[in-house]
């Protein structure tokens, strides 16, 4: 079942931890999807770009939304333009393949050269959503009974899923995906993601900018912790705004651009400088709803 | 030995299926775990554990099964040796289960020695305790850190290190976490209603067009019961004294059930202490905005899931007596334990979520009413996992023994 092995080594805008790389090569070389989860903003949707261009492959993406059916990735009978035309149109009616039209999973089995499959986001659909493409993500094949045909993958695509953890994904669903959480990176790792964005950042204010970071992250019951996307355009915003790197732990800052909740500055402020207080305890009623 | 492995994943509450098992037998001959015991432990956690919430179980369990192994160079013969072995056999014998017990008993004892000694060294804010009790028989990390050598390559760390470091402990689920999980948990609990009943009012698409185009394209409109959710949930939350501990996590619940905008209805009362003749409309529950308990039973249908959360600890007579109520100036004429057997006895899809550790249950000072009151209702503590359990537990009706 093994495949030869292809061996992803990351790509030069994307870091990748040996952790990651090695999941990554266990599912290609298995021939299972591989299903990611991490943090908002830890790189998931960008890792499949990454393993493309690292392997010169071509990359389809599948965005799933709440309303996304498994159906559309396989194909789409469009039956009412078949109507419409039966009524107004002059082409032939009679040619049903015409009015199939194959979704991101359709077109990955039928291209000719193997690609990297990227299903963005599949907690964002319905709970069932996943056991639907059991059957077609194991055979990589599936059925159109409307033209009799059977479209099947001439090259297993490389697939890759990713979770934010909104539902939790069947048990069956999972059993057939090799499984990866990307861990939120330590800073030094942090500090070569960050380097591939920023790569003439003056020291120190790097340095300070990375203390303040981890400090705010490790300040419990924040509804949404700061991640890398947000550290990124913080660095650029201190960069633009001409911060002295002194003054970044002190006075945070343009603190809106990594925290983007009104509740998150509440508590940081608060825990802070002690300030803001009383807009805690006022603002949202439900936070002393408990305490007598 | 491989086998031995497995169980000690299971023993630590991994789930493996055989196919998975089976996918790593494959992915070993073919030389997938490379020639470390890193390379192995990378590939068991990519192949076997399908959830960051299992990733502290499989350090632990790694940990322990490998600990006194000196990191090698190349893949362990241990490893090579289970090789040979066939597949583990997937029902357990008896002799298997002696066996296991005899372990336990063995391991319990060097356990608690073990513990003893650590807890006078540091202080672990008693997490190990909660984390591990009850999964295992192995619930310990009995890796001897000081016995790992690290070899060759120094900025790799062996597996039983990376193991032992324990990165994924946040993750668990047993121990709280945020609204969002406990949203995502909530959102388990729905149920749709069938399309046997209701009225008809939405337009159905594919048929529309199937019937008119099998009229040659006159139109005919087909209509259908939309399918909703029929989950409504009735939650009730203790806002006494003892609970102030609590306020953060049941913050955290509250909001999250507010947010959860999936259900039919959603009606929230409070108490204190203990369920009497009143259920107040806001947590102070002042005495001039309630509801009459009794109007609730009779109003609101045994449909509703009923959950309550509170931490079930008072003083017996708040529970067992008439005239117990702690409030001055009020009077119960029935004892505060009638009226929970009642609301069990007409909600059967109840729950009580206490935030009160499972361990401590046994060991707080509310134990006598705690344990009295878990014989009424089912109940679990206020975690990601124990409201996963207690949602399980809504969605069908409860054996009510009251
Ligand atoms: N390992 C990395 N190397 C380089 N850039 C990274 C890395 N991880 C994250 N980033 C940066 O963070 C941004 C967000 O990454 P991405 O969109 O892939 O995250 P995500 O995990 O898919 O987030 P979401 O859960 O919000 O979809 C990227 O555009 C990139 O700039
Ligand atoms: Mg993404």
């Amino acid at each position: 079942m093994a495949r030869k092995a292809v061996d992803y080594k990351g790509s030069s805008d994307y870091i990748v931890s040996d952790e990651l790389r090695n999941s990554v090569n266990i599912a290609i070389a298995l021939q299972k999807p591989l299903l990611i989860k991490g943090e908002p903003g830890t790189g998931k949707t960008m890792l499949a770009q990454s393993i493309a261009d690292s392997l010169g492959l071509k990359l389809i993406i599948w965005n799933i939304k709440s309303t996304t059916k498994a159906q559309e990735g396989l194909y789409v009978y469009d039956t009412v333009q078949r109507l419409y035309d039966s009524q107004f149109g002059e082409s032939d009616v009679s040619d049903i393949k015409k009015y199939i039209k194959l979704g991101k999973l359709g077109e990955a089995f039928l291209t000719s050269d193997p690609v990297v499959l990227l299903i963005d986001e599949i907690d964002k659909a319905d709970l069932e959503f996943p056991n639907d493409l059991l059957w077609e993500l194991d055979q990589m094949s599936f059925y159109i009974p409307e033209t009799r045909e059977t479209i099947t993958a001439a090259n297993r695509p490389i697939v890759i899923i990713t979770s934010n953890a909104e539902k939790e994904l069947p048990d069956a669903f999972l059993r057939r995906c090799i499984f990866h959480y990307i861990a939120f990176p330590d800073p030094e790792g942090m500090e070569k993601i960050v380097a591939v964005h920023h790569p003439r950042l003056e020291k120190r204010l790097l340095e300070q900018a990375m203390e303040t970071f981890y400090m705010l992250r490790s300040i419990s019951n924040l509804q949404k912790r700061p991640s890398t996307s947000e550290l990124i355009d913080w660095l650029q915003a201190l960069v633009i705004g001409g911060i002295n790197p002194n003054k970044i732990k002190q006075d945070l800052p343009y603190l809106g651009v990594l925290l983007k909740k009104n509740e998150d500055l509440d508590i940081i402020l608060n825990q802070l400088h002690g300030k803001a207080q009383s807009r805690v305890q006022n603002a949202k009623g439900s936070f002393n709803r408990y305490r007598y | 030995m491989f086998t031995k492995f497995y169980y000690t994943l299971k023993d630590f509450g991994i789930p493996v299926s055989f196919n998975e098992w089976q996918l790593l037998l494959e992915a070993l001959e073919a030389g997938m775990a490379g020639s470390s015991l890193t390379g192995f432990y990378y590939l068991c956690r990519a192949v076997l554990v399908k959830t960051e919430a299992h990733y502290d179980r499989f350090d632990q369990a790694f940990a322990s099964f490998f600990g006194d192994i000196e990191t090698p160079e190349g893949l362990p013969e241990k490893i090579w040796e289970w090789l040979d072995k066939e597949l583990p056999e997937m029902e357990v014998s008896e002799a298997m289960r002696a066996n296991h017990q005899q372990l336990d008993l063995e391991e319990l004892k060097r356990m608690l020695e073990e513990r003893l000694a650590e807890q006078n060294e540091e202080h672990h804010g008693g997490n190990r305790w909660i984390g591990t009790g009850g999964t295992s028989p192995f619930g310990h990390s009995g890796y001897h850190p000081g016995g790992i050598r690290i070899g060759g390559n120094t900025r790799s760390l062996s597996a039983v290190k990376v193991a032992g470091m324990r990165k994924y402990q946040e993750f668990r689920t047993d121990e709280t976490l945020g609204v969002r999980q406990f949203q995502v948990a909530l959102r388990k609990l729905r149920q749709f209603t069938t399309r046997l009943d209701g009225a008809r009012t939405e337009l159905d698409l594919e048929a529309t067009i199937d019937k008119t185009c099998s009229n040659a394209g006159r139109l005919e409109l087909v209509w259908e019961r939309p399918r909703e959710n029929g989950i409504k949930v009735l939650l009730l939350m203790d806002s006494g004294g003892s609970m102030v501990s609590y306020s953060r996590l049941c913050n955290q619940l509250f909001t999250a059930v507010n947010r959860s905008n999936h259900f039919k209805d959603l009606k929230i009362f409070y108490f204190h202490n203990c369920i009497y003749d009143w259920l107040y409309h806001d947590p102070s529950c002042s005495l001039t905005d309630y509801t009459e308990t009794d109007y609730v039973l009779k109003t609101y249908d045994s449909d509703y899931r009923l959950i309550i959360v509170g931490d079930a600890s008072m003083s017996s007579y708040e529970l067992m007596r008439a005239g117990g109520i702690i409030e001055w100036g009020l009077y119960n004429d029935k004892p505060g334990i009638d009226w929970l057997r009642r609301m069990r006895q007409h909600f059967e899809y109840s729950v009580w979520l206490n935030p009160i550790p499972k361990n401590y249950w046994n060991w707080m000072e509310g134990t006598f009413t705690i344990s009295k009151i878990a014989e009424i209702f089912p109940m679990e503590s206020l975690t990601v996992e124990g409201l996963e359990t207690a949602i399980n537990k809504l969605r069908s009706r409860q054996a009510v023994q009251v």
